[in-house]
């Protein structure tokens, strides 16, 4: 937490723009936790049966 | 499965987009089931497409855009018969133990669940995705002059729902200040 509060007071530019920088943060971490979520299986077997399909013309 | 040195085909390089493919479309839909539904029709659709893309291009660009397209005219047809505002993939999100900023994260995922598809869409293209706004202007099919404004509106909207003004903290810190607005967004509502 203090180490937070310190990386903020060094790179803040601006009101606006650290505020601005704060929700990009949250929007990253909003989509990069939805890219770390283990892809089901469904989609591996959906690929392996597209593939069957294009191999058999 | 491609450390053998040649490059991938497209169909290998289709499965290593699928990760940030189906977090788009959690984005879109913020709904775990909608979204994998998504990402499954967009599959399908871009394998029998796969031979008319354009080797060297953006693959990744192009399969957004072929998820976003069929998500919106998929809404078109189904006309909001399902609301998710429930936001079952945000209370999952929400009990995730945090270190610090724990309640300002949870504030933004209730936040960002309540913005339109379309204001979710351009702040993940442009402000999560790391796409530049010319690139996400070609995926949404405006302007590049539109997908400025419209992240500008969907950031002072976010802000609007979050109870922030200029120069408040959103992260970090707790403050009295943060503590304040998020305390109010919770008991609020979209007010």
């Amino acid at each position: 937490m203090w180490r937070t509060m310190k990386q903020e007071k060094e790179n803040r530019p601006r009101p606006g723009q650290d505020l601005r920088e704060q929700i990009d943060m949250n929007l990253r971490r909003v989509y990069q936790d939805a890219v770390e979520e283990e892809i089901p299986d469904r989609f591996r077997l959906l690929i392996e049966q597209l593939r069957e399909k294009t191999k058999g013309g | 499965m491609t450390s053998s040195g040649h490059p991938p085909s497209p169909e290998e390089e289709l499965t290593t987009h699928l990760p940030a493919l189906r977090a788009f479309a959690i984005s879109l839909t913020r709904n775990i089931s909608s979204a994998d539904d998504l990402v499954q029709e967009t599959i399908v659709k871009a394998w029998s497409n796969l031979p008319k893309f354009q080797a060297g291009t953006n693959m990744r660009a192009w399969l957004f855009t072929i998820l976003r397209n069929t998500h919106f005219s998929n809404r078109r047809k189904r006309k909001r018969e399902v609301s998710d505002s429930d936001g079952i993939y945000a209370r999952r999100l929400s009990v995730r133990p945090e270190h610090d900023g724990r309640l300002a994260f949870t504030e933004f995922v209730a936040a960002f669940d309540k913005l339109t598809d379309e204001h979710r869409e351009v702040l993940v293209l442009v402000g999560a995705s790391g796409f530049s706004y010319e690139e996400a202007a070609g995926m949404i099919g405006v302007a590049v002059g539109t997908v400025k404004s419209r992240a500008n509106r969907a950031r002072a909207r976010l802000q609007e729902l979050l109870g922030l003004g200029h120069g408040e903290d959103l992260v970090g810190t707790p403050t009295d200040q943060a503590l304040m607005a998020a305390a109010t967004a919770g008991s609020h509502g979209s007010s």
